[in-house]
């Protein structure tokens, strides 16, 4: 369902909180219609600034945004009906139930959708007459998706949308993007979850301290670090080997170490571990620790970085 | 930095499910948004235990309590006790005597004994017959009841004993409705709660949908801000509305309250001061992220007001000095307009003022809070 129409496009965004906070500093991107994009980075990233301008409930301090070709101030209130808009952490009306809820939101827009349709899309209809108090984390999640939804919007905007939840509803929400995404809507999502956006994700933009320090599709740019599969070993006599010795092994192309342990970046496992296994015993030292794996986003953004995405 | 717009999904394959097309709903007219709102919040006021009993239970179980407290007693009795003595027995059968005696409670007790006892205030005056037939009183001047007792019961004691009446006279006792203490807190309660109403149903409400990023969420939407807005105010107007009705009917029930002017000119005043205060609520609300934030402020507003715009007692007991400025508060506005009405029946034009008063203050708010009102 993918045009190379541009379903959102900011250029040299920046936000300054309060004059000295530097949130954002001189942002692009072009999210085009019908894909599926992430906004991948730490938490204080610069992740909710940037979705928040991009959805109009920010103002930047500069920089131009473009949603479906139209501006923030020329054309809010067009964009906001076809917007789907979910908050990280919006507590809903507790003592409302989710018809009442679906209802209120769906009151808002001019043509919206139906909501049992929405709510059994959403599996929400056996709890269509339970207070949203009485929801569990992921049926509370499933709603905040729900009343965007309703809105019948073109792009989907979603901020964490799984954090704190549980794996099956993680996994139940991802299944709601995919098939929004199938009917050609396009979604913008923020996560600090590797495996999600690698997962649900057509392209990924990684932010770091309110900058993209890089993008493009997760193969693309777990490739782009120099190899799919790292190896890594701890042997005998380790210390005394220069790491260059490593670099001669075939398939290897790059090597680094750590926390004591040497760790090659490799495009052939299955060529490389022969060799080295040969090459340790050449020397006479044993093999203490191996293990091998696939590349993952955390990888790149430890290798860009130097810190890893969860900590803080 | 734009990444070449490449399409490649990672992971499971994408949906083949429920990828049709959706049915939409037929269109919402431009008050659809509104109409929902309304019913929303009063839905939630209705599920929500503690505001049907601070809206509705707890006014009239205070103007119950108070009105039952300060109710008008039937005539006062006088408490008395007569030293234990050769002459008790005199001052006893001349109380009994006398055509007051009824008024009169006396009891006779050894001297210690009755002097401690008025010294705690269980008798209002000692009678103490003296060894030459005399009656000396012992009161207290500070006690109204004590001087009473000594008036009381030096008339009894002198008509027994004999006294003319010069002059022929007779009294009745009045206690109308319109004059009571009920009838001066039932007007001054309902200005309380409308002062409460809007400043904890809209003011607090607007902050704790702040917090929980409720507003955000909602101005996320094509929804009209002005329409959030006014349905809140509406929802508030139901309350006001059911609230008049209970109180009033309370009083006039319960306590035989008469209510002289029309309902069409309480109404108006009790909408005017629903809209000044959810003015003074929405203002108290237009910054504070935190509902603790808020809850201090609206103790700020409404406190004063509780003390000086006359809700249990007249603010004519404070100085002639800060008179003006009392009269300038909006609560001591309303609470005047609606005394002046339910119990003088005065027209709405004689309240112009007071009226005017409350005007200025609900605009003054509303221009504020509309210029400094966060939604985020």
């Amino acid at each position: 369902m993918q045009t190379n129409e541009v379903a959102v496009r900011c250029r040299h965004l920046r936000k300054t909180y309060d004059g000295k906070v530097e949130a954002i500093r001189g942002l692009d991107l072009e999210i085009l219609a019908g894909e599926c994009f992430g906004l991948l980075g730490p938490n204080g990233a610069g992740k909710t600034t940037t979705i928040e301008i991009l959805e109009g409930l920010l103002e930047p301090t500069s920089g131009d945004v473009e949603i479906l070709g139209k501006s923030w101030i020329a054309h809010g209130r067009e964009l906001r009906e076809v917007l789907g808009i979910s908050l990280q952490e919006t507590r809903l009306a507790e003592k409302l139930t989710v018809r009442e809820t679906l209802d209120l939101f769906a009151s808002f827009y001019r043509r919206p959708r139906l909501t049992a349709e929405v709510m059994a899309e959403m599996a929400l209809t056996e709890k269509s007459e339970a207070w949203v108090g009485k929801l569990s984390g992921g049926q509370r999640q499933r709603l905040a998706v729900a009343a965007s939804l309703v809105a019948n919007p073109k792009i989907l905007f979603l901020d964490e949308p799984t954090t704190g939840l549980d794996p099956q509803s993680r996994r139940q929400l991802w299944e709601i993007v995919r098939q929004f995404q199938g009917r050609g809507g396009t979604v913008v999502l923020t996560t600090h979850y590797m495996d999600e956006a690698e997962r649900l994700c057509d392209r990924i933009a990684i932010i770091d301290h309110g900058l993209t320090i890089a993008s493009g599709t997760p193969t693309e740019l777990i490739e782009r670090l120099g190899g799919h599969h790292w190896v890594e070993f701890d042997a005998t006599h380790n210390g005394s080997i220069a790491l260059d010795t490593w670099h001669s092994l075939p398939g290897v192309e790059a090597v680094h170490e750590v926390e004591g342990r040497v760790v090659l970046s490799v495009r052939e496992p299955h060529q490389t571990i022969p060799a080295l296994l040969a090459a340790l015993q050449a020397r006479g030292s044993q093999l203490l620790h191996l293990t091998t794996r696939q590349a993952s986003l955390e990888d790149v953004f430890v290798r860009l970085t130097g810190r890893h995405l969860r900590e803080d | 930095m734009v990444a070449d717009p490449k399409t490649e999904i990672i992971g499971p394959a994408p949906p083949t499910a429920d990828a049709g097309p959706t049915a939409i709903q037929s269109e919402n007219g431009p008050w659809k948004g509104y109409r929902q709102l309304l019913l929303a919040r009063l839905t939630e006021l209705k599920r929500e235990p503690e505001v049907i009993f601070w809206v509705f239970v707890f006014p009239i179980l205070l103007a119950l309590g108070l009105g039952i407290a300060f109710r008008d007693k039937p005539a006062e009795i006088s408490r008395v006790v007569v030293v234990a003595g050769p002459q008790a027995a005199r001052a006893m059968s001349l109380l009994k005597a006398s055509p007051s005696s009824r008024s009169i409670r006396a009891d006779v007790l050894p001297s210690a004994d009755a002097l401690n006892r008025l010294r705690l205030g269980k008798y209002d005056l000692a009678v103490i017959p003296e060894a030459d037939g005399r009656f000396r009183y012992r009161y207290d001047p500070a006690r109204p009841e004590s001087v009473l007792a000594r008036a009381a019961v030096d008339d009894a004691l002198e008509a027994a004993a004999g006294r003319k009446n010069v002059l022929i006279t007779s009294s009745e006792a009045s206690s109308e409705p319109g004059a009571r203490y009920i009838d001066f807190l039932i007007p001054g309660m309902l200005g309380m709660n409308l002062l409460n109403s809007g400043m904890w149903g809209i003011g607090f409400a607007l902050v704790d949908m702040r917090q929980r990023k409720l507003l955000k969420r909602f101005v996320a939407t094509p929804m009209r801000r002005s329409h959030f807005l006014l349905a809140l105010a509406s929802s508030r107007l139901v309350l006001m509305l059911i609230d008049l009705v209970l109180l009033l009917g309370f009083g006039v029930l319960a306590f035989h309250m008469r209510v002289m002017g029309s309902w069409v000119s309480i109404l108006v005043i009790a909408a005017l001061g629903a809209f000044t205060f959810g003015g003074v609520g929405l203002l108290t609300a237009s910054r504070a992220q935190k509902i603790e934030a808020v809850s201090g402020l609206i103790n700020l507003v409404v406190m004063p007001m509780w003390i000086f715009s006359g809700v249990f007692f007249s603010y004519e007991r404070f100085p002639a000095v800060v008179q003006p400025l009392i009269k300038a508060l909006p609560l001591t506005a309303l609470n005047d307009a609606l005394r002046a009405t339910i119990l003088e029946g005065a027209s709405l034009p004689a309240q112009a003022a007071r009226l005017l008063v409350l005007c200025f203050w609900g605009i003054l708010s509303y221009v504020l809070a509309l210029r400094w009102f966060r939604w985020t």
